[in-house]
């Protein structure tokens, strides 16, 4: 260890420090003073950001014999990380102060989260893969249970842990065969060992666990049983985290182990990877057809988001995987926008949970209707929005992997989504209010901003998505 | 004499044990617990036994991490569990399905 590893991990360590600096000074102040905390984490975040951005290396530099790598893939990715967790932080406060949620723990549990992530998605090593997982699940459980008088609040959280757990044990037992077979634990190693171990059925045994323990934490079917109640049961904040940032680890984490780890092996886990892609476009889009909560219908289109996020990944190209992190990265702030509008049409004894809640919606507040209509259109994939190009980069990126077939899948069930997202705008702009339902949008003045900002974002990205493609396809040349 | 293969085995029984007290099991959530626990046990011996095999300690450093996760894990699973039984007055797995669909 020298110096120079504890700068390579300067954003992290600094995240560490701040975090615990919160975490005590939050204990000294009265309820009615909690809006400092909320200031003080949202400041600590932005700082990250920049220290992410600013300390970013030329080339890939690796700390602590290898077990930390900080290169482009990982500074995109905590980026966005960092900027879902500040849009979480800024839209979360009028809904937990309605609830009495609006407490110093909040902050430092996600932030803590979003240091799992950062390390998750740097990992050069299995040790490394596992400790930051581990802090990033482990205090979501929390956050999902933060609610502590609510039923469906700690039934979803013990779904979560429950589920959470034995996926991260299916990870681990996977992690010990690819162990046995390789004889290290160093995923650049691991690299160059894998395609020509004496042991490959212990190798094969190991991918094929570890891919289901990824499976379960992107939520991808058969593995996505936690999803809708945790989307339903969690409080709204909450579940916007998850969806956005954890989305972006989950993918970091798909990548980092079976890209760098056992890229060599990708003609076997191409084949897995396309039929559980297959099968969560399908259960996805089906299911989210019948839902009549608004936040499980979410759920159901994170499973089929995944499934297309799986599209690129099992095309296993460079193209391939910059266009799934292009993806991650619409469906994060797609996913950031969408819970926003729930966040801002929920108040204090009102969820706006049902669909049918949104009835009317267009004349009630246009604005907030037009910005939803926004993501819906983009979650759909409609041109010219950001989701659309995301869309047709991974097929594209499928395509020229040699994967029609599931490209043609994927666009079969796109069509058939377009319809559970256009009957929300329906029901906002053509339907009547309900009598006896007052659609009053909060007042908060961040909120509003943060919102209008992220849902415009969608159309902004979509005309002017060059650069950050560009950015993403930089990322995994050479 | 006792072999790679016999560590093997035993870790892969203790993990079908464990899959099968959380796939079997209807009555009760810290029975889960305790089968989450036993599985990260199995996946230690399969560390430990590799480590030895191929001579290299970092498998047994993982299994210090492992252990210090495990204890983490469950006392928020406990808490978790303490929730749910305040507000349900039951911790029947049977019985946790409120949210359909």
């Amino acid at each position: 260890m020298n110096f120079n590893d504890i700068l390579t991990l300067l954003p992290e360590l600094y995240l560490v420090a701040a975090v615990c600096v919160l975490l005590l000074l939050d204990v000294f102040l009265k309820p009615e003073q909690r809006n400092i905390t909320h200031w003080l984490a949202i400041a600590i975040t932005a700082v990250a950001l920049w220290l992410v951005i600013d300390g970013q290396p030329a080339q890939s530099v690796t700390a602590f014999h290898g077990m930390f790598v900080r290169d482009h893939v990982a500074e995109i990715l905590k980026v966005f990380a960092l900027l879902s967790t500040l849009l979480v932080f800024i839209m979360a406060r009028p809904y937990l102060r309605d609830r009495n949620l609006h407490v110093g723990e909040f902050y430092s549990l996600t932030i803590f989260a979003t240091i799992g992530i950062m390390i998750l998605v740097s990992a050069g090593s299995l040790i490394t893969v596992y400790t930051g997982l581990e802090l990033l699940t482990l205090s979501s459980y929390a956050l999902v249970a933060l609610n502590r008088d609510s039923r469906l609040s700690s039934e979803a959280a013990i779904k979560y842990f429950v589920l959470g757990a034995l996926s991260s044990g299916m990870l681990l037992y996977g992690m010990s065969m690819v162990y046995g077979a390789a004889g290290t634990l160093d995923l650049a190693q691991l690299h160059l060992l894998a395609g020509g171990v004496d042991m490959t059925n212990l190798m094969m045994f190991g991918l094929i666990f570890m891919i289901v323990g990824i499976s379960f934490k992107l939520g991808v079917a058969p593995f996505h049983m936690w999803l809708p109640d945790v989307y339903q049961g969690a409080p709204t904040p909450m579940v916007s985290f998850i969806g956005s940032a954890s989305k972006l680890a989950a993918f970091g984490m798909a990548f980092r182990l079976l890209e760098s780890g056992l890229g060599q092996l990708h003609d076997q886990w191409q084949v897995i990877l396309s039929v559980l892609a297959v099968l969560s476009l399908a259960i996805g889009n089906l299911v989210a057809l019948v839902q009549t909560n608004i936040k499980r219908l979410l759920a159901y289109s994170t499973i089929s988001h995944m499934g297309y996020l799986l599209l690129g990944l099992a095309a296993g190209t460079q193209q391939g995987f910059s266009a799934s992190m292009f993806y991650v990265i619409a469906y994060a702030l797609m996913s950031t926008a969408a819970f926003g509008v729930i966040l801002v049409m929920a108040r204090a004894g009102f969820e706006c949970e049902e669909i049918d809640d949104l009835k009317g919606l267009a004349r009630r507040s246009p604005w907030f209707a037009f910005l939803m209509l926004l993501t819906m259109v983009s979650l759909a994939g409609v041109p010219p929005m950001f989701g659309f190009f995301a869309k047709l980069m991974v097929f594209k990126a499928a395509i020229d992997a040699g994967l029609l077939w599931l490209a043609i899948v994927g666009a079969v069930f796109a069509i058939i989504g377009l319809y559970y997202y256009l009957r929300v705008v329906k029901v906002m702009y053509f339907d009547k209010p309900v009598e006896g339902v007052e659609l009053k949008p909060q007042t908060d003045k961040p909120l509003r901003w943060a919102l209008s900002i992220n849902a415009l974002a969608l159309l902004a990205l979509g005309l002017y998505w060059g650069p950050l493609l560009a950015w993403c396809q930089r990322a995994f040349a050479g | 004499m006792i072999t790679l293969s016999h560590f093997i085995v035993l870790g892969a029984v203790l993990f079908c044990i464990s899959l099968a007290g959380i796939f079997i099991n209807r009555k009760n959530v810290i029975v889960l617990l305790m089968a989450i626990e036993l599985m990260l046990l199995a996946v230690n011996i399969n560390f430990v036994a590799f480590s030895r095999f191929h001579g290299d300690v970092a498998g047994q450093v993982f299994v210090f991490f492992i252990l210090t996760v495990a204890a983490a894990e469950s006392a928020i699973g406990l808490a978790i569990l303490v929730l749910l039984f305040r507000n349900r007055h039951t911790i029947n797995v049977a019985e946790i399905d409120s949210m359909k669909g």
